[in-house]
């Protein structure tokens, strides 16, 4: 067994040595731009990039000509939220996503936000000057607006109807389990609503959304489903139709491919369209210019069929791995939490929260094996994950969790030497940890005035 | 983020972990910090009548480098009078382990940690001598 051992497998993979072995010939013999039409350098780097087209539309059920090419799924993500919002702005400008999803769509949810109440910013200060007969300065705005009462503007209104900028977001809470609450996804979505995003799988806690259900929404009430399925395809089973998706953001390198690939999905019956956010040459029907990746689009077509081939086995595989750990760490320790829901989950996934011991404390302690963390101390904000939070656990718990990922090359062998060494890490800290202590002696932690600092 | 050596000698071994009696008089006992905040330090000392530190113990839930803060402050104050002790200042922790800026807090829990021992011993002494508030033994007392 190598040390150190890989337990990451949400932040990236391992590129399987077939991917590597596909892609080899396009970074030297045919090296060919696959927008040159006139040369046999072109036709074949087209070629190759059609096949992997098709290779990755098989393993989520699309047709090929479905599929845009990207840098990667934060671009996917960006492209089909912020695309969506520019092309549909005459129909509506609401998003309803989730607190719990990747920060590629919360942040650009975010800007989007933005945009929209610096453009009523604007236009109120326009109208302002034009009720006014004078220069208004924005220190003014919300004592103008009060006094000449913008609210019950006929013309401002129009204004803000015909040049509509970025949007307005709901964001919603998941349940206990992670889980969306498909009652409050219903009654989020207004007559004004054009996009659903929320992904398949999360990131952190391997949480499994009813995408199907979802979908199904989505259609009844006429608005457009986006899914970040990065974490979840290749893992698990994924159609686009079964699960009624218009856009879908995917990523090689989290399903054993390259990193620098990703693609969108964009839905051709019914129609789904969008306002590019690049703009060049006019590759991938218009919606993403730029020359294409060719190696790594042919290392993603090649990670897709090998994911669609092997999946269902691989998938029980790597449950059992990941239930061996559980049972192994829940026999020797106690005071074991895992986080989100049991039951929807993907297969590679374990998030535990280890009363009691620090996050970052437990990762210096097992150095030998590569996992994740969701307290502050491992990241530069001083806030614990905000998805863990998002659930309703604790803070101090949220500091305790360790985000265990297993995937196509994890061993047994490797799972019985992490439990090992989390145990003997998990002991040494609590007989080290005052709370443990505290809570041992029958001190109810939460009745302390501790002194937040 | 990679730790400084100090850091890691200090979190592989650290020093003086444990608990001393909170009951026993000599010993005051300093919590601070808060599980929200994924950091809480405990530190015991252990005080001769003649206000030198005898012995310390700590225990903490917290990262590496609030561990080794702990672990070094145990060291640096044993043997000290409790005057020289209050002088020690994070600071000075904060260099000795070499420690980066989002991990300045560790080492000013450490200094606090001193503070609040002292203090609960101070606190327990003067409820001992009669329910009114003594001096530390070697702090002077100016009188206005």
């Amino acid at each position: 067994m190598k040390l150190p051992i890989f337990m990451d497998y949400h932040s990236t993979t391992p590129m399987d040595p077939r991917v590597l072995e596909a892609m080899k010939p396009y970074f030297t013999d045919d090296f060919g731009n696959a927008a040159s039409r006139n040369h046999a350098f072109g036709w074949k780097a087209e070629a190759a990039v059609e096949k992997a087209r098709k290779q990755v539309a098989a393993l989520i059920g699309a047709s090929d000509k479905e599929l845009v090419f990207t840098s990667g799924a934060t671009e996917s993500n960006n492209l089909a939220i912020k695309g969506v919002v520019e092309f549909y702005k005459d129909k509506g400008d609401h998003i309803v996503t989730m607190s719990t999803e990747h920060k590629a769509v919360l942040d650009t949810c975010k800007r989007l936000e933005r945009q929209r109440l610096d453009r009523l910013d604007e236009l109120k200060l326009q109208r302002l000057m034009e009720l006014t007969g004078r220069d208004v300065a924005a220190e003014e705005l919300a004592t103008l607006e009060i006094k000449h009462e913008l609210e019950k503007d006929e013309v401002l209104k129009r204004w803000i109807d015909k040049t509509r900028v970025g949007a307005r977001v709901t964001y919603l809470a998941p349940k206990k389990d992670g889980l969306v609450d498909l009652d409050q996804l219903r009654a989020a979505i207004t007559d004004k609503t054009i996009l659903v995003s929320i992904m398949f799988a999360n990131n952190e806690i391997g949480v499994v959304q009813p995408l199907a259900e979802i979908g199904k929404i989505c259609r009844e009430k006429g608005v457009l489903f986006h899914t970040d399925a990065v974490q979840g395809i290749g893992k698990i089973p994924f159609d686009v139709e079964a699960v009624k998706a218009d856009l879908v953001s995917l990523t090689a390198h989290k399903m054993y491919g390259p990193k620098g690939v990703g693609a969108l999905y964009v839905r051709r019956k019914p129609r789904v369209r969008l306002g590019a956010q690049i703009d060049g040459g006019g590759h991938e029907r218009g919606m993403r210019s730029g020359t294409l990746n060719v190696a790594g689009i042919v290392g993603f077509g090649a990670a897709a069929e090998i994911a669609k081939s092997e999946l269902a086995t691989e998938a029980s595989r790597v449950a059992a791995l990941r239930d061996r750990l559980w049972a192994g760490l829940s026999k020797n320790l106690d005071l074991l939490t895992v986080n989100g829901s049991v039951e929807h989950r993907l297969p590679g996934n374990l998030n535990v929260s280890f009363a009691y011991v620090e996050g970052e404390a437990m990762m210096m302690a097992i150095k030998d094996v590569a996992v994740s963390s969701g307290s502050a101390c491992t990241s530069a904000s001083l806030e614990p994950s905000y998805v863990l939070r998002a659930l309703g656990v604790d803070e101090d718990m949220a500091h305790s969790s360790i985000r265990f990922g297993l995937g196509r090359f994890t061993t047994q062998e490797e799972v019985d030497y992490v439990i090992d060494l989390v145990t003997r890490a998990v002991k040494k800290l609590r007989d080290m940890s005052p709370l443990y202590e505290m809570a041992k002696e029958g001190v109810d932690l939460k009745s302390i005035a501790w002194t937040a600092h | 983020m990679a730790y400084s050596t100090k850091v890691i000698e200090h979190y592989e071994n650290p020093q003086n972990v444990g608990t001393l009696d909170k009951e026993d008089p000599n010993v005051g006992t300093g919590l601070v910090g808060a599980p929200a905040c994924g950091d809480v330090m405990r530190l015991q000392l252990k005080i001769s009548d003649e206000g030198v530190i005898q012995d310390a113990k700590f225990k903490t839930f917290g990262c590496g480098s609030a561990i080794a803060s702990s672990s070094l402050v145990t060291e640096w104050v044993k043997g000290k009078s409790l005057e020289d002790a209050q002088q020690i200042t994070n600071k000075e922790i904060a260099k000795e382990l070499s420690l980066p800026p989002v991990k300045i807090h560790c080492s000013v829990l450490a200094e606090d940690a001193i503070k609040a021992a002292i203090k609960d011993f101070q606190e327990k002494r003067a409820k001992r001598l009669g329910e009114k508030p003594a001096p530390a033994p070697s702090a002077t007392v100016s009188t206005p």
